[in-house]
């Protein structure tokens, strides 16, 4: 059996399981005088049968598939003649593959030599072995289970508490897997930032005033000197993310304001799904909007006052990206405004508030932590936008404070730097990590700070 | 004259207010009040007088509407999209619903305290100094600083919380905070206070000192109080109403009430037989 059926093989048998100790629970309850009796119900009993079945066999089942491979792969290194043992590591890696290649197909077959044809009988005569006991110890271990699991039915036998303890470290190592992820991509992005580092000064990327990451392919090219002063890119992100935050901010928090104060109950249950929509859009859709609508209209009007206006600003995708996030920010502070609790507004109210100063003076500072938490999602949303960047605001690294201008951001320039076909190992692939790790620092920082600011001055109801 | 009257027949018993809700000289005047939730009838042709400087309880079991009527004075009830006032409330001679009367300025005049105390998530100070900021109280920071202290004097607060005044409101404990909760409503000067069940989620302790502050304001304000407790009203109240179902039963001199009452209902009530 493949490993797959073997898998559906152990969910059925733990399916089983399950019965199987429900049923031997609910005879063990009877004899002892009702359900009452048993410690636990009836159904932990069963999953405790369960687990016993599929848990042990899913290990040995997660291990083998892993280890198989690196073992197999030895053995046959081992069979193989001194002399191709003897070649040097990648040839090596390719004459395995040839290996497994002719394992694979007929054709390929006629055409090996001997010493090939035997080491893949060796290699088929080995994994079919290997497969056998896998599956032969998965079964032996999964009744065992069962056997095991039921014999320990009784009726003080504390199955709850059992199954719980499973569910908890369960629970453990999910979380667990989710820290890891993040611990794992920190240190990819911190590392191949550092091999950055090696070919390019820390000092130069800071605080280099020119971007211009072509590298030469050949010695004799010319004109690819390679520059990698990230300024203007972070320039270009702070620009349009601060037009965004510009439009966003004040838009969503009084959208959330009035939706949540001052609106009928008909008017918000139109208008709430509505915005919802707007946070729904595909990026790529605000993307041919900025470029095709809203970057033509500031250039009409941008000339029409005399301006030079390039055809593809900062303004543009600003204005593009502070749309998009409104959503976020009136959402998440209507929510935030809504859990303010009504005491509070009561008790303004009596005080001879108007709904207005209730709102200024009650309402927006008890909610002011939320508040911060979703203008800084909407921030990082804002800088780590891409698509809408790169149709309305160019790939061009000006160093420049003119909106009207074309810009460029980090994470447009990450993905220019890595499409394509590219050497993996020039400092312009690596100049992507670089700038990886940079952004991830400032979202980092900028967090810290919104915390800060949100502990400093919450005013806490309750 | 004790036989527990059905359910049905309450209407029928509750024809008429019994004793005097009629003051000379009255406060605040009600007419023929009806409190409707959109077609559900909450008070039924409450007609009651509040005098001056005096404290009324209004007392009867849950859902009598005795809350109801008492957010009819401050029209707190105007929140409150189904709800539907009629009747004539008169605070001394003007018409508390006329088109012209200002909720928010009415609000200055007659001051609420709640059943639960609801302070700002504010500091002490800030706390007393909400409305008279809001209504222009005071003109420089040497006057709000007077009525901040003259307010939690009122109140019986200041000695306790002199040197934390930029502390939180939130931090006093329960009976503390519901006088932080009075003094904020004395520092708009009104002349009016209505109080919510104002202690019932207070220990005994801090109950007793509420219901002595209660007796000390009533020199300078007149205060309606709605209550749970008999006790209370039997302590703090110089009248006190009974409301049943809705209708106003009966009203009398708090000791004529609880010594005589007129009515079955009212007698049955604070003899404990329901509630």
């Amino acid at each position: 059996m493949n490993s797959t059926t073997l898998l559906v093989t152990l969910i059925g048998l733990a399916i089983l399981a399950y019965l199987y100790g429900r049923k031997r629970s609910l005879a063990v309850a009877v004899a002892s005088g009702g359900v009452r009796h048993l410690h636990s119900l009836p159904r932990y009993y069963g999953y405790m049968t369960a687990l016993w079945c599929g848990l042990p066999a899913m290990i040995v089942l997660l291990l083998w598939s892993m280890l198989e491979p690196a073992v197999l792969n030895q053995q046959l290194i081992a069979s193989l003649p001194v002399d191709v043992q003897n070649l040097p590591e990648s040839q090596l890696g390719l004459y395995l593959n040839d290996l497994k290649l002719i394992a694979g197909s007929a054709e390929q077959a006629q055409q090996a030599d001997q010493v090939k044809i035997d080491a893949t009988v060796y290699l088929q005569h080995m994994q079919e072995l290997s497969a056998w006991f896998k599956t032969a110890l998965v079964l032996v271990l999964a009744l065992a289970g069962i056997i095991w699991g039921a014999s320990r039915i009784s009726q003080h036998f504390q199955a709850r508490n059992s199954v719980e303890m499973v569910t908890r470290i369960i629970l453990m190592l999910s979380s667990g897997i989710a820290v890891m992820a993040t611990i794992g991509i920190v240190l990819s992005v911190l590392f191949e930032a550092l091999r950055f580092f090696e070919a390019v000064p820390v000092w130069d990327f800071l605080f280099g005033l020119e971007w211009s990451p072509q590298t030469a392919m050949r010695s004799d090219q010319v004109g690819s000197s390679g520059a990698f002063g990230a300024v203007p890119l972070f320039l270009g992100t702070m620009m349009i993310a601060a037009i965004a935050m510009l439009i966003a901010v004040p838009l969503g928090l009084m959208t959330a304001i009035y939706l949540s104060q001052f609106a009928t109950p008909q008017f918000r249950n139109f208008a709430k799904p509505v915005l919802e929509i707007l946070a729904g859009i595909p990026t790529v859709v605000y993307g041919f909007f900025a470029a095709l609508t809203v970057a033509p209209l500031i250039r009409t009007m941008g000339e029409s006052l005399g301006l030079a206006v390039a055809s593809e600003s900062a303004l543009a995708a600003g204005i593009v990206i502070g749309v998009m996030i409104i959503p976020f920010i009136s959402s998440l502070s209507d929510d935030v405004i809504n859990a303010v609790p009504e005491a509070m507004r009561e008790g303004s109210y009596a005080l001879g508030a108007t709904r207005a100063e209730t709102v200024r003076k009650v309402i927006i500072p008890a909610a002011l932590p939320g508040i911060v938490g979703g203008v800084l999602l909407a921030v990082s949303r804002a800088i780590g936008e891409t698509m809408i960047v790169v149709m309305a605001a160019g790939l061009a690294a000006k160093m420049t404070a003119n909106p009207l201008d074309a810009v460029t951001t980090v994470t447009v320039q990450i993905v220019t730097l890595l499409t394509g076909d590219q050497e993996f190992d020039s400092p312009k692939t690596l100049a992507a990590f670089a700038l990886g790790l940079m952004l991830f620092v400032t979202t980092l920082i900028l967090n810290v700070i919104a915390l800060y600011v949100v502990r400093k001055y919450r005013e806490q109801y309750e | 004259m004790t036989q527990v009257i059905e359910a049905p027949d309450i209407h029928q018993a509750i024809k008429q207010t019994v004793g005097s809700p009629f003051t000379h000289k009255p406060k605040i005047s009600t007419r023929n009040v009806d409190v409707f939730y959109d077609d559900k009838q909450a008070i039924f042709d409450v007609s009651l007088d509040i005098g001056s400087h005096e404290v009324i309880a209004l007392i009867g079991p849950s859902g009598c509407g005795k809350s109801t009527y008492l957010r009819c004075f401050n029209r707190m009830n105007d929140t409150i999209q189904s709800c539907r006032v009629t009747g004539e409330f008169r605070l001394e001679e003007e018409d508390i619903y006329a088109r012209g009367m200002d909720p928010v300025l009415l609000r200055a005049r007659i001051g609420m305290v709640f059943q639960k105390p609801n302070p700002f998530p504010k500091s002490i100070y800030d706390n007393v100094a909400y409305g008279p900021k809001l209504h222009g109280l005071a003109s420089n920071r040497a006057e709000l600083d007077e009525i901040v202290v003259s307010s939690l004097q009122k109140a019986g607060l200041y000695e306790e919380v002199k040197d934390r005044l930029n502390a939180s409101g939130t931090g006093l404990s329960g009976g503390q905070q519901q006088r932080l909760c009075i003094a904020r409503t004395i520092a708009v000067s009104p002349e009016v206070i209505l109080m919510d069940e104002p202690a019932s989620a207070l220990d005994p302790i801090a109950t007793a000192t509420i219901e002595e502050l209660i007796d000390e304001l009533r020199q300078n304000y007149t205060i309606v109080i709605v209550t749970h407790s008999m006790q209370q009203a039997a302590r703090v109240s110089q009248r006190t109403a009974y409301f049943h179902l809705g209708k106003l039963v009966e009203v009398g001199d708090t000791n004529q009430i609880f010594t005589n009452p007129q009515h079955q209902l009212t007698e049955n009530y604070i003899t404990g037989r329901f509630g």
